[in-house]
């Protein structure tokens, strides 16, 4: 295989093993995900260089993560490496699972790349235009042992999706077979589990076949992900690297995600150690494990945690304290806390003391990044308990109460429902020393200000997700610069950003109006704000980076182009009604679902936005053994099994759901009128994508996949709302107990319950109620991946943004009186769990965004719904083009 | 078509020399170049020699004519600027189609007179494809790294309408030269398969990149063999190097490249380095001798001039060429 940067890397037999760097890649470095999210591209590139000169012959490059603008990121960075002649000197590898991010990434690199990953896990047809492309661009390939029933994990099903895989790129595509690159997926050993015995030998055995049977072609892997069941012990780990590696080269590895500073010389191992290692890697023993693992407690001078260690608790009663808030530990605090209390002259000092010296190594822990937001959350429970304890003899002594640091105001503005992230950073706040004043969800805006005059808060912290949050938002600051408020404001919440902020809040307000999207940065941010000798800097310097962020935001605002909407409607996907299959429902009408068990709803869990909501990024189930997030993501999860179980066991959760299905046909290109028995009973208006495309390209509206009225002929679509009730009353009874912790925890199990809900209502309606697809044969990851026939989109969501639709759904399947789940005056759905949408049964049915619209679609949408055009406005406001 | 790589095969090809060089010596006025056609045009035209393909015809042939008189195998079409994006300077881009279209189908009258009168030696026509103006992997802005004057699209798209121009107007096979960006490079290869694909047509493609200077590297920063590793993902006719150099000074990266390939090996250097006056004034003889060394170590299957040179040197390399055979390497077919 030869690659280029300004500089040739030619692979041969006799090469070495090539070393891919991979500090610039976002999952593997918190660090440079810090920078990129800060926009900081100078210190990015400070990583990438350092690299280099540490003798990576290879660097990959990988901006995956929610809140990274994956491509923009991609291209920028890689402009600018192409800028510094010691980093791209040595080739890049382009690392995304999103295929616009690799092109966009291959349009920018005059070398030859190597594309990290494609693989058959989405079915032969994207695979072979992948490689099509990757070749036309002039790129090695990393192809994954994956395939459409899923990830290789034996030494059979690596040879059989490698071997195929092979065939496809060299006989259908005629790739290169020297620019294909295997990774036949590293997995961990020796973790107790009898089916990961075979795990390393079947990898290294994997290896040696592939590279004798197919011809020229590379191996690679991320190597530290063997030892991932010896994590806190180096120098096991150490050595299982040097093991692996020593014994995969031998058997063609040929390249590797390799940390040089955990690797161990191989011939260095010790004797004793090195054997019982090599058992392990190549199961050479039935108790390998075992052995290893007991021989581990010398490697390391302590045992390696399994099970229950309580070695701690003979520790002094500082220490005790700080381990007990380090690791979450709630068991032994009231018993610590007493006898801290018996010693100190007043209750008081065991806050300020014992306990806020346990918070500090907390901070600094979590501010290093060697702590997550879950365990933080954690000691916050810990330290509440505490605090909770100590409260009754503090108040018995009258007037000596702890200050605190600041007073915070927050809350989820008015007509919006959503809290979890809002009470993750009122936590995170609270457990460093700051006083919040919570004041919930739905708040209005004259409550808010009140409330700040009337406690002196020192800032404000605004919370929202849907898109009418947004706006809230913007009234809020404007209100209060003119009641010459001074507080600082902060933003958070999915729906807002840095660009909104710096564009539509900042504007509006003298103070400082912070984005602050990561609980992790809330503390500093805040910090920064409110300590009084450098704030009145930090202000400035916040204005000056928005205001620099905002004109560089609007400059590079590039020239979209739109059409009119008569000419969108000319160009509307059209389907070939005279062909087109449609199934007439088998059970016209609206049902309601009462009596369904949350056991049921389980197996339909997409985990990875629960992980996401606690700011662990990554993919499930990749995230329970991602290097870094890794431990704590299978804590977490683990615990989130516990808390369904009792949800389960007590019935504290209640899903319900309401389904109609009805006649219906598309009517004045945009909309779609609902009938019953001929007779119409509703409309739902539908908005069109007015952006300029290819020709060739539709122009897509929802009411496309409806056939016209004029055809004569009767079409079929539907509406659904699913609701978790009960999640509030669960989350404030552990409230009550002071455990944050698990109330923000059942607050995010019962929002997947109630996405898990809609699949399952879904499938049911697909195969059962409608009954288009009753052979449908498909796996839950499937049903994730939403790969099924027909769609449910959801009002407020890409395809229709129009939150105001929900109203005509409501109204059409009476959702209030029969289910009980309400909308606010923003149109959130309450209980905050729950999703409501469209069914959309034709094959040729697809999401898409709708992007931008302009006014005269407005105007159009506000006629045809006979409302005023500034009602219409008001509601489609962050869907205009303009402004 | 499979003609070419025939003849590859069986002798060193000749390519012409500069066509810039013997433009200059007809001293076209600005109203030469404007004709009839565009006496009205709003913008300068004195200097868009890609224009007199349409307006001074009879001067482009009789130059191509002048290169296979002394034995020249390939021509190149008169279109080293010949897209969207280099025509920008004369607000002439929509005369793309029409300028390649002109250029290759005068170019292939020329050729196919030649072969009539002697159809053992089979004359080409190249249709050149420059770098355009601008340089998808640098910035033209010191203190802005991160940005870029075009993009890879951009590039890709303004390729392709001159890469179809061409062929529909005739040319046996594409040149894509004088390559200082990389990157615009596998544009345009990327343009190129794209139409080959599209018509389901297959056409050889050489591709010239430039050293600019004695660092070895290309405008861009890319070594010799790194520059071919980034190219070598298209089946090509040939692979070499033009411009900016000497032939006693393009030697070494010949070297760098000709063992690493089964490509073709191309050269076409300019005749020595300009002098004080700018002026080319290396004699036919001077650079003979330089490009037999090329010959005697087998490094060259395509010879050919850029700036400075002249019939009379080509006449020379033409005859030096004869003597000797060609490189062995084996030839990738384009189908591969």
């Amino acid at each position: 295989m030869k690659l280029s940067g300004l500089e040739p890397l030619v692979l041969n037999e006799n090469s070495n093993f090539i070393n891919v760097g991979e500090r610039t890649n976002v999952a593997g470095s918190r660090k440079f995900l810090r920078l990129i999210k800060e926009e900081k591209f100078d210190e990015a590139l400070d990583i990438a260089r350092h690299q280099v000169d540490g003798g990576a012959q290879i660097i990959d490059i990988n901006f995956d993560d929610g809140l990274i603008d994956g491509k923009e990121a991609m291209i920028r960075f890689l402009n600018l490496i192409a800028a510094e002649p010691d980093i791209c000197r040595v080739p890049i590898m382009i690392d995304s699972s999103k295929w616009e991010i690799i092109e966009a990434g291959l349009q920018v690199v005059q070398g030859k790349c190597v594309v990290n990953s494609i693989s058959l896990k989405e079915g032969e047809d994207k695979f072979i235009w992948e490689a099509k492309q990757i070749k036309r661009y002039g790129a090695a390939v990393i192809v994954m042992a994956f395939d459409e029933t899923g990830q290789a994990d034996n030494y059979e099903r690596r040879i059989e999706i490698a071997t195929r895989s092979y065939d496809v790129l060299v006989n259908k595509v005629g790739f290169p077979s020297e620019d294909i690159i295997f990774d036949l997926n590293i997995f961990p050993v020796a973790t107790g589990m009898e089916e990961h015995r075979k795990n390393a030998i079947d990898f290294i055995e994997a290896t040696r076949w592939v590279r004798q049977n197919l011809e020229n072609v590379s191996v690679s892997g991320g190597v530290s992900n063997v030892s991932f069941s010896f994590r806190g012990n180096d120098g096991v780990r150490e050595a299982m690297h040097s093991v692996f590696l020593y014994h995969a080269i031998q058997a063609g590895m040929n390249m590797g995600i390799v940390n040089p500073a955990l690797l161990e010389i191989y011939d260095d191992i010790p004797k004793d150690l090195l054997e019982r290692v090599e058992d392990v890697i190549l199961d050479r023993r039935d108790d390998a494990t075992e052995r290893l693992l007991d021989f581990a407690e010398t490697v390391k001078g302590s045992k390696v945690e399994k099970g229950l260690d309580l070695t701690w608790r003979e520790n002094p009663l500082q220490d005790r304290i700080t381990h007990a808030l380090v690791k979450g530990i709630d068991a032994f605090i009231i018993k610590d806390i007493e006898q801290a209390r018996e010693k100190a002259d007043k209750p008081i000092e065991v806050i300020e003391g014992h306990l806020m010296i346990g918070m500090n190594v907390v901070g600094d822990l979590f501010g290093a990044g060697k702590m997550f937001l879950p365990q933080v959350v954690k000691s916050a429970r810990v330290m509440k308990k505490a605090v909770g304890y100590l409260n009754p003899f503090i108040e018995a002594e009258k007037g000596d109460k702890q200050e605190p640091v600041g007073k915070i105001l927050m809350a989820t503005v008015k007509g919006d429902v959503h809290d979890i992230g809002k009470n993750i950073v009122s936590v995170v706040l609270a457990c460093n020393n700051y006083e919040i004043i919570d004041l919930g969800v739905m708040v209005s805006p004259e409550k808010i200000i009140e409330t700040a005059i009337k406690e002196r808060v020192d800032a404000i912290g605004l919370s929202g997700l849907i898109t009418p949050s947004l706006d809230e938002m913007v009234y809020l600051a404007k209100e209060m610069q003119r009641q010459n408020f001074d507080l600082p404001l902060l933003i958070g919440g999915a729906t807002t950003s840095k660009a909104h902020t710096a564009v539509k809040i900042d504007t509006q307000y003298k103070n400082a109006v912070v984005h602050v999207n990561d609980a992790s940065r809330a503390v500093t941010v805040v910090g920064d704000l409110l300590n009084k000798k450098t704030s009145h800097e930090y202000v400035a310097k916040m204005k000056t980076d928005y205001d620099e962020f905002r004109t560089k935001f609007l400059k590079r605002g590039k020239e979209k182009l739109y059409i009119s909407i008569n000419e969108a409607r000319d160009r509307k996907y059209k389907i070939d009604w005279e062909t087109s299959e449609i199934v007439k429902p088998k059970e016209l009408g609206v049902q309601i679902l009462k009596q369904l068990s949350l056991k049921e709803l389980v197996p339909f869990i997409d985990w990875s936005p629960f992980f996401r909501s606690w700011d662990l990024h990554g993919k499930f189930p990749d995230i329970l053994t991602d290097k870094v997030v890794g431990d704590q993501a299978t804590t977490m999860y683990e615990e989130a099994q516990e808390m369904i179980q009792e949800i389960i066991a007590k019935q504290l959760l209640k899903p319900k759901a309401i389904f109609g299905l009805f006649e219906a046909n598309s009517i004045n290109e945009d909309d779609i009128s609902i009938q019953k028995k001929g007779k119409e009973v509703a409309v739902f208006r539908t908005l069109r994508q007015q952006l300029k495309k290819r020709e060739g390209i539709p122009n897509h509206a929802l009411s496309d996949f409806i056939m016209p009225k004029e055809t004569g002929k009767k079409d079929y679509m539907g509406a659904f709302c699913v609701g978790i009730f009960g999640a509030q009353e669960l989350a404030d009874s552990y409230r009550d107990k002071e455990d944050d912790y698990n109330a923000i925890m059942a607050q995010a199990i019962a929002d997947r319950f109630a996405e898990a809900f809609a699949e399952y209502l879904h499938k049911q309606v697909r195969t059962k109620h409608w009954g288009y697809a009753s052979n449908e044969d498909l796996s839950n990851q499937d049903l994730i991946k939403e790969s099924y026939k027909g769609i449910r989109p959801a009002p407020g969501y890409p395809a229709c943004p129009d939150h105001l639709e929900k109203e005509t759904i409501w109204e059409l399947l009476e959702v209030e009186k029969l289910i009980g789940v309400k909308l606010t005056e923003s149109l959130a759905m309450w209980p905050a769990a729950a999703v409501s949408g469209y069914y959309f049964g034709n094959p040729e049915a697809k999401y898409f965004g709708l992007g931008k619209i302009t006014d005269d679609q407005v105007t159009d949408y506000a006629i045809r719904k006979g409302i005023a055009k500034e009602k219409a406005r008001k509601w489609l406001h962050p869907t205009l083009a303009e402004e | 078509m499979s003609n070419i790589k025939q003849a590859l095969q069986d002798r060193i090809l000749v390519l012409d020399g500069a066509m810039g060089t013997m433009l200059q010596a007809y001293k076209f006025t600005e109203k030469d170049f404007r004709g009839e056609r565009f006496k009205d045009y709003p913008t300068p035209l004195q200097g868009n020699n890609d224009l007199l393909s349409i307006t001074q015809p009879e001067a482009i042939k009789t130059i191509h004519g002048k290169y296979f008189e002394v034995g020249a195998d390939i021509v190149e079409t008169n279109t080293f600027s010949g897209t969207t994006i280099a025509m920008a300077d004369y607000q002439m881009e929509d005369l793309v189609y029409e300028l390649n279209y002109q250029s290759a189908k005068i170019a292939k009258e020329v050729a196919d007179e030649f072969t009539a009168k002697e159809p053992h030696k089979p004359r080409f026509v190249a249709g050149s494809i420059g770098p355009t103006n601008r340089t998808a992997s640098m910035s033209p802005d010191v203190n802005d790294p991160g940005y870029r004057a075009v993009t890879f699209d951009e590039l890709r798209m303004a390729y392709k309408q001159q890469v179809e121009a061409l062929v529909d107007g005739g040319v046996d096979l594409l040149l894509v030269e004088t390559v200082f960006d990389t990157l615009n490079a596998k544009a345009a290869l990327f343009a190129i398969e794209e139409v080959k694909d599209e018509r389901s047509i297959d056409i050889p493609i050489m591709l010239s990149g430039t050293i600019t200077d004695a660092s070895g590297r290309t405008l861009s920063g890319q070594t010799a063999e790194a520059f071919l590793i980034s190219v070598s993902h298209i089946p090509l006719l040939s692979v070499g190097f033009n411009c900016a150099l000497g032939a006693n000074l393009l030697q070494p990266h010949l070297e760098a490249i000709a063992n690493k390939t089964d490509f073709a090996i191309s050269a076409h250097p300019n005749a020595g380095l300009p002098n004080a006056f700018g002026e080319y004034d290396e004699t036919p003889d001077e650079m003979g001798e330089q490009i037999e060394e090329y010959l005697k170590k087998d490094l060259i299957n395509i010879i050919g001039g850029c700036c400075g040179t002249s019939p009379e040197h080509i006449r020379v390399i033409a005859n030096i060429a004869a003597k000797y055979k060609p490189r062995r390497a084996e030839l990738v077919s384009a189908s591969h």
